[in-house]
């Protein structure tokens, strides 16, 4: 199991969650992925990516204009 | 949620823009015992998503992204591509033209059909799911279009437009028996009645704007000011950044050779401010006042005319003087004291 970082700052979305999507197609279940954005719709888009595709949110963050989401690969 | 298709289901991919007719589409077939999943391109043209999440006067708003939440509601698998690249070609050379814009419509459906056509055979999909409706879109949604698509997009008859199918030719989903054609539908036209009806008998509450407007290309301002990078440059061609750039501010260019784009808002200002080291950046200092970005090699002439401009759009626009700040791409930094122009002294002509 690995943990891996993506930096989605200053993607809007949907690119943010395009870029999710693409990063976890390379993981496997039980990995945990930390995006970071400046976008705040990630908060919203990127949970909804996981709850369509089966993943798990772990938790989220925002604060200083970044919002941090950990996503369990499922 | 039905997300995993068992080994003798039919599986068709939808076209979900996030809009009724895609989800109601894609409804009809999911009804029909169809294992569906969702395809949404985005062409870096797309109205949803980002552009909502620029402006601070949004903030208000819950932001979601329509199309997944129509996957949501319809409990499929969503795969949202980036079509950035190809889908240039698409824009810059359409083999059909434009419509009243830039909106290269019959060429764009094609290509997203054919896209998810590539799609559905490498990921073993029976058929393909539009909302297409005949009649309803002046270019790509007509009688005599909508076989173009079918023929161009390579799909011919494994593409289905559930919602008016009746009207159509039987296709091979229908014909091999996957799915009932009495349970499709005759829509037709322009009238959105009759999707708000199947919505509401559905339960779907809260959709996206029935009538659609998810592309900036179909905006005549949009269009022009994309119109107009073409012509400053002398080559009709762009990046992402250019095209997001375009959905931003109040563009002005004053003079040929150079133009400004002037932030509305807090957010925008907050945008702007990632491409600071892209740009010559002007911000007023004395006065509360917008970020200001110029696009273009400028004299000290023309930089005192921007920032005379730029002063405008601040709250030292009656002041007899503002100092104003300029930062240029290597960081280095001057403060010009210059008097703002007057609103008669922009003239509407160089608005873009």
């Amino acid at each position: 199991m690995s943990s891996q970082q993506l930096d989605a700052r200053r993607l809007l979305c949907p690119l943010p969650v395009i870029r999710t999507q693409d990063k976890v197609k390379h993981m496997q279940p039980g990995d945990q992925l930390e995006v970071i954005c400046t976008d705040p719709g990630a908060l919203s888009d990127i949970p909804a990516w996981c709850r369509i595709n089966g993943h798990k949110v772990l938790r989220t963050e925002q604060d200083a204009g970044e919002v941090r989401i950990v996503i369990e690969v499922q | 949620m039905n997300t995993t298709p068992s080994p003798a289901q039919r599986k068709a991919v939808a076209l979900i823009s996030g809009g009724l007719d895609s989800l109601l589409a894609a409804k009809l077939v999911l009804d029909q015992g169809i294992h569906v999943e969702g395809l949404n391109f985005f062409t870096g043209f797309c109205v949803e998503g980002h552009t909502h999440a620029i402006r601070q006067r949004d903030n208000p708003k819950p932001k979601r992204n329509n199309a997944l939440w129509v996957a949501e509601q319809l409990g499929i698998k969503l795969h949202i591509i980036d079509v950035i690249e190809p889908y240039k070609q698409v824009l810059l050379n359409p083999k059909h033209g434009y419509g009243a814009n830039l909106n290269p419509c019959l060429d764009c459906k094609s290509f997203m059909v054919g896209k998810a056509l590539e799609w559905a055979q490498a990921n073993d999909f029976d058929f393909i799911i539009t909302g297409e409706v005949i009649g309803q879109r002046p270019m790509s949604q007509r009688a005599d279009t909508m076989p173009v698509v079918q023929r161009e997009s390579g799909a011919g008859d494994r593409l289905l437009r559930p919602l008016c199918a009746k009207h159509l030719a039987p296709t091979l989903p229908e014909r091999e028996g996957w799915i009932d054609r009495d349970t499709l539908l005759d829509f037709n036209g322009r009238s959105r009645k009759p999707q708000m009806a199947l919505a509401a008998r559905y339960g779907f509450k809260d959709y996206a704007t029935p009538a659609g407007g998810c592309c900036f290309l179909t905006d005549a301002s949009y269009s022009r000011k994309l119109v107009d990078l073409w012509q400053a440059r002398g080559a009709r061609e762009y990046e992402l950044d250019d095209i997001m750039l375009l959905k931003v501010g109040r563009h002005i260019r004053p003079r040929p050779h150079f133009k400004m784009i002037v932030g509305r808002e807090e957010g925008e200002n907050n945008f702007l401010e990632g491409y600071r080291k892209q740009f010559i950046q002007l911000r007023s200092i004395s006065h509360r006042g917008p970020l200001v970005l110029i696009d273009g090699e400028v004299s000290d002439e023309d930089l005192r005319l921007a920032a005379q401009i730029a002063a405008r759009f601040g709250q030292g626009r009656e002041a007899e003087q503002v100092a104003l700040q300029v930062v240029r791409h290597n960081g280095e930094s001057q403060q010009l004291q210059v008097k703002p122009l007057g609103g008669e002294q922009i003239p509407p002509e160089w608005y873009i």
